[in-house]
């Protein structure tokens, strides 16, 4: 079987269970190269259980396993054998912000420091630019001892973004970003994903179908662990994607 | 369900007498501990200098000072907290860390926690029948040590445990999402946000250890032990040695015609070193409360 | 980025000794299981007799003629005198875990549980001397007795030492009654003493049961206060104002005197095994009772 050279991650046949509990049956599909794909449905879909194969955090969960086979850059992500390095391929944000209890330059340069970066120059470089293309750099550049736990939410989310990248991912995984901060954040990390789309992959998993809307290039739904449709978003949020169910989810018939 | 009183004052008063009794059963408690303390110093106020502590007992332990055994307890806590402390602080991060979720790590917990509350004369007899008789040790420091050693083990498991505990389980998915190891998680994030909690588990064993008796009378603490006043290096591991709480022991209940100076002086000493430990743990505690980094 | 070899080898390491540290921790406390059931044992499973040993007061270790290991004036001495703590520790305990937790502000509430904490850290031989010194001569004035080292002293000062965990336990089991019962009482017209009463201390049964439970493990337990100051006589007690001698003390007088793996050695041994276990289920039980509150939630 050929693979377009365009595929980022390839998933054929994901099955996960916790325990007795199956959360996924049986999802294939494909993410293009520096896309943003968007990951809607309702609670309990697996779209968070996803993700955490992808970076093989799901290891960490007693009790987890997964079956099938997940593939990035055309190796499969089971056999890699040093999985720290495959978490930082992958840049993960979490629903919640979280700042470590540490200061913002320490809270950022902790993840090169942990993968063996020490010169202060190199470090320094990687925190600016984390900090910048995460939108935070203005706001703490004069106050970077500061304690991460100090910040605002929506600079506690952004210090997550800029801990994401401060690592140099080409996979930049967000779940529900959004959910626990003001608007006006929203909005500016909106943009900040818009400005590095195109140089890194972006999955982007969300219950707001509009930002959806605004921000993806392909949309995939999922609903009780299984892929019910994937396509460009155009076509997803048309009045007459390939299945029913999207229709009925996206126009707020269940959810 | 609530009897409807006529009068709202009826209400107070039976509140007031309420408050009145149970302030008092309080201070019944602590009042008469406050009496005794000071009635202890009160009596132990003649022998007490710098020489009662430098010197050591002479005259059949009727005069003199309690340097042989106040150097006896450093040793014995030194070399038993030195042992417990690395060991169970380990032990509580792979349990806390590390450990699956199985029936197995469930009854070690179970055990932990229960061991904690084993009478000491459980823990001598132990000590005896495994340290000074089965592993041939014969009554030392040794033995006592390491007798004293099992006896704060569980309990710093126990505390530090919690005190890891304690540091919220999103800093470790945070650490773990950027590709950071489990050890390297505990030791640049989890271990120094808990650290106060641990030093703090910690010496409220370093106090326990000084006053204990039983453990050590039959696993190296001795009736008397000639040393030289004011000598640092008194005593070799295998040999025994006096201690504090045995002496306190020997001196009110083996030897007559002791001065009563001298035993109170004694006592107030223990209790000093003991409640000076315990209160060093409540400032770390209070400390660490004030400057709660999340 | 890439992590030097030296630095992974480190932390190969390092795990390493955490997992011996938690495995040598589960062997330790194994071991104490163990190695007090086998000095024990011989004796235990060959000339023991356990109907004697329970019920007859006749105990006579060192005899020349006639061994006897008759150990039920000692069991006696351990249920008179933490009986009577207990009847002391109990209500004060659990009256001042009230007063603490209901009716004080919280600056006096932090003052009160530290000086709480000061006084179970006071060492048991301490306690002794205490009640070897001043509760003797207080006793011996008071009730105008012959001798002060009786029952009577030894309860009051094992008392003195099970308050604490007493109210520390029963302070956190009625602070975790949830609020919104009291704001509901409270909007029903009930007044604070009908709210304790009707409310919390229902709803917070099980936690104090525990604490109490867990009192009378320190009581039984506890060695050398009692030693000191419950005076000699192996002899089932008629009165408070009696002396007698518990489980604990027999085993530290008598210990010191015995030759090992003797009769009498493993006879203490007996002795301490029962202690084990009634600790250890006292403290099972209590376990049991805070978890099942936990599981209801």
């Amino acid at each position: 079987m050929t693979e377009t050279t365009d595929v980022k991650i390839s998933i054929r046949n994901l099955r996960v269970h916790y325990g007795d509990y199956e959360a996924i049956h049986g999802l294939s599909l494909n993410v293009h190269k520096n896309e943003i794909l968007a990951i809607i449905g309702p609670a309990h879909s697996g779209k968070s259980t996803l993700l955490k194969v992808l970076n093989r955090t799901i290891d960490l969960v007693p009790g987890a396993v997964f079956y099938g086979e997940v593939k990035l850059d055309g190796e499969n992500i089971k056999q890699i054998k040093d999985v720290y390095a495959l978490r930082r391929r992958i840049g993960m944000v979490t629903p919640l912000p979280v700042g470590l209890p540490l200061s913002i330059y320490d809270n950022v340069a902790f993840a090169p420091r942990m993968a063996g970066v020490k010169k202060k120059s190199e470090l320094d470089n990687i925190v600016e630019r984390a900090l910048r293309q995460a939108a935070l750099w203005d706001e703490v550049k004069d106050r970077l001892h500061m304690l991460g736990t100090q910040l605002s939410g929506g600079q506690q989310q952004r210090l997550t973004i800029a801990r994401a990248l401060s690592h140099d991912p080409d996979v930049l995984c967000l779940d529900e970003f959004s959910i626990a901060i003001d608007p006006v954040t929203t909005t500016r990390i909106e943009d900040v994903l818009r400005e590095l789309r195109y140089k890194i992959t972006i999955i982007l998993v969300t219950n707001l179908v509009l930002q959806a809307r605004r921000l993806a290039d392909r949309t995939a739904f999922m609903y009780g662990g299984l892929l019910v449709e994937i396509g460009d978003t155009e076509k997803i949020f048309s009045d007459s994607p390939a299945d029913r169910r999207t229709y009925d989810y996206i126009h707020g018939v269940f959810g | 369900m609530f009897k409807e009183t006529s009068t709202g004052r009826e209400k107070k008063v039976i509140e007031r007498i309420a408050k009145i009794i149970l302030g008092l059963m309080t201070a019944c408690m602590i009042i008469p501990l406050i009496l005794i303390v000071v009635y202890l110093f009160y009596k132990a106020l003649p022998i007490l200098s710098w020489d009662f502590i430098i010197k050591v007992p002479v005259h059949g332990m009727r005069e003199g000072g309690i340097w042989s055994p106040l150097i006896g307890t450093i040793y014995l806590i030194v070399i038993s907290l030195g042992m417990a402390a690395p060991i169970g602080i380990f032990a509580a991060i792979y349990l806390n860390e590390y450990a699956k979720n199985n029936w197995f790590t469930r009854i070690v917990n179970l055990a932990v926690v229960n061991l904690a509350g084993v009478p000491s004369i459980v823990h001598a007899l132990f000590g005896l029948g495994a340290f000074v008789v089965f592993a041939g040790i014969g009554r030392s420091i040794l033995a006592a040590s390491m007798t004293l050693a099992i006896m704060t083990l569980p309990v710093i498991i126990a505390s530090t445990k919690e005190a890891l505990a304690s540091v919220p389980c999103a800093f470790r998915e945070a650490c773990w999402n950027v590709g950071a190891t489990r050890w390297q998680t505990i030791r640049y994030v989890v271990l120094p946000n808990s650290i106060s909690g641990i030093l703090t588990g910690v010496i409220l064993q370093v106090s326990r250890a000084a006053g204990e008796t039983a453990p050590i009378m039959f696993t190296g603490a001795v009736f008397y032990k000639a040393v030289k006043s004011g000598d640092i290096f008194a005593y070799g591991i295998l040999d025994q040695c006096m201690a504090l709480s045995m002496h306190l022991f020997t001196i009110s209940t083996q030897v007559p015609d002791v001065p009563e100076a001298l035993t109170y002086g004694t006592a107030v000493v223990l209790l000093v070193t003991v409640l000076a430990f315990n209160i060093t743990a409540i400032f770390l505690r209070l400390f660490l409360r004030s400057r709660k980094k999340w | 980025m890439k992590r030097t070899f030296l630095s992974r080898a480190l932390e190969y390491l390092i795990e390493l000794i955490i997992k011996l540290c938690g495995i040598s921790a589960v062997i330790f406390i194994f071991a104490i299981f163990y190695f007090v059931f086998r000095e024990g044992a011989s004796f235990m499973f060959g000339k023991f007799k356990p109907l004697e040993f329970f019920t007859s007061p006749e105990w006579y270790p060192t005899s020349q003629s006639h061994v006897r290991y008759g150990a039920l004036a000692l069991i006696l001495g351990t249920l008179s005198v933490t009986g009577l703590a207990m009847a002391i520790a109990v209500p004060f305990g659990i009256g001042a875990a009230i007063f603490i937790s209901e009716f004080c502000s919280s600056r006096v509430k932090e003052t009160l549980k530290i000086l709480i904490e000061l006084l179970a850290a006071i060492p048991s031989v301490v306690w002794g001397f205490i009640g070897l010194t001043v509760m003797n001569s207080l006793i011996i004035r008071i009730f105008d007795v012959p001798i002060g080292l009786t029952i009577l002293n030894g309860g009051l000062i094992l008392a003195m030492m099970s308050v604490p965990i007493i109210v520390s336990i029963g302070e956190d089991a009625l602070k975790a009654v949830p609020d919104a019962y009291r704001e509901a009482a409270e909007a029903m017209g009930a007044t604070r003493w009908q709210i304790i009463t009707r409310i919390l201390l229902p709803a917070a049964k099980n936690g104090l049961l525990a604490a109490v439970l867990l009192g009378v493990g320190r009581a039984v337990g506890e060695t050398m206060a009692v030693l000191m100051a419950t005076g000699h006589s192996i002899r089932i007690p008629s009165s408070i104002f009696d002396p007698v001698r518990t489980l604990t003390a027999t085993i530290a007088a008598e210990l010191g005197e015995t030759a090992v793996h003797s009769e009498h050695y493993q006879v203490l041994f007996i002795i301490g095994i029962l202690l084990f276990v009634i600790t250890f289920v006292i403290n099972l039980t209590a376990d049991f009772i805070v978890k099942g509150i936990r599981e209801k939630k």
